[in-house]
């Protein structure tokens, strides 16, 4: 079998590209597509410690399971706040929504 | 070292669809093609599940996240109609955030990764695996996850019910 690290370098390498994603985009949607990045990376993690320490204990998938719901609620709701935004100042970009600085 | 048996071929093979996905993510100018990156790199991930025997989270990936989610950006993408804008695609603090993202993966290889799951024996995983079923009945199980099941769903019903309360247009 291909080692646990190698697994674990692969979530690693994606969740800091999605990081740097969510750091350094302007654009609302780019930056939610980032944290998208950042979730399956920690499902990958998730799922390869569950594989190689605890298989028989569902524990890990039941977890990984819950991040997917957790997902698709950041990203409609998320979504949905970005077109709103939209609507009101004809931008997505995150300077732009300044709304809340006194 | 690894032998280059076909699962290993296939790891690298998705490994290589998911970080070249992210990649494409983070520095595409045009959203289209990081949306189009984004679902590239959900396959990858989708694959590296099929591989670590999680074959339900790999079709749940799939449908969810490629099927949903992916879809649901591009619309987003469309309707905000902000790839026709482009001007700076990066912020100014961009080669801080990049220092940043470099310096917690090296932190995390270094730190982590390889000395503690470094030495390993991959042929040490146990090799009886918890099947689709187990999951399902671990999921309506009084003594597992009932609860979190039944809590996932009341968010579920809730952020669809806000999507639809902020999207809307009133007048």
């Amino acid at each position: 079998m291909v080692p646990l690290w190698m697994y674990l370098l692969v979530a690693a390498a994606l969740f800091c590209i999605g990081t740097y994603g969510v750091l350094s985009r302007r654009n609302a949607v780019a930056i939610l597509m980032s944290v998208e990045l950042m979730l399956t990376a920690v499902n990958i993690n998730l799922i390869a410690f569950w594989r190689y320490l605890a298989p028989d204990n569902m524990a890990g998938q039941a977890f990984a399971a819950f991040v997917f719901v957790v997902a698709a609620a950041e990203a409609a709701v998320g979504l949905a706040i970005i077109i709103a935004v939209y609507r009101s100042r004809r931008s997505v970009i995150v300077e732009d929504v300044n709304l809340l600085k006194g | 070292m690894l032998e280059l048996n076909p699962q290993s071929i296939a790891f690298f093979i998705f490994a290589a669809f998911t970080i070249g996905g992210g990649l494409g993510v983070a520095t595409s100018r045009n959203l289209i093609h990081g949306a189009l990156y984004l679902i590239l790199s959900l396959f990858g991930g989708a694959g590296l599940f099929i591989l670590l025997s999680a074959p339900f989270l790999a079709a749940a990936q799939i449908l969810v996240y490629i099927g949903a989610i992916a879809i649901l950006i591009i619309f987003a993408v469309m309707l905000t109609r902000s790839m026709t804008r482009l001007g700076e695609v990066y912020n100014r603090q961009w080669w801080l955030s990049a220092l940043v993202g470099v310096g917690f993966f090296v932190l995390l290889v270094i730190g982590v990764i390889l000395p503690v799951f470094g030495n390993l024996d991959p042929n040490a995983a146990p090799l009886d695996v918890g099947t689709t079923m187990d999951l399902g009945i671990a999921l309506v199980d009084g003594n597992q996850f009932v609860l979190p099941f039944e809590v996932a769903s009341v968010l579920l019903t809730a952020a669809l019910i806000g999507a639809i309360v902020i999207a809307r247009d009133r007048d």
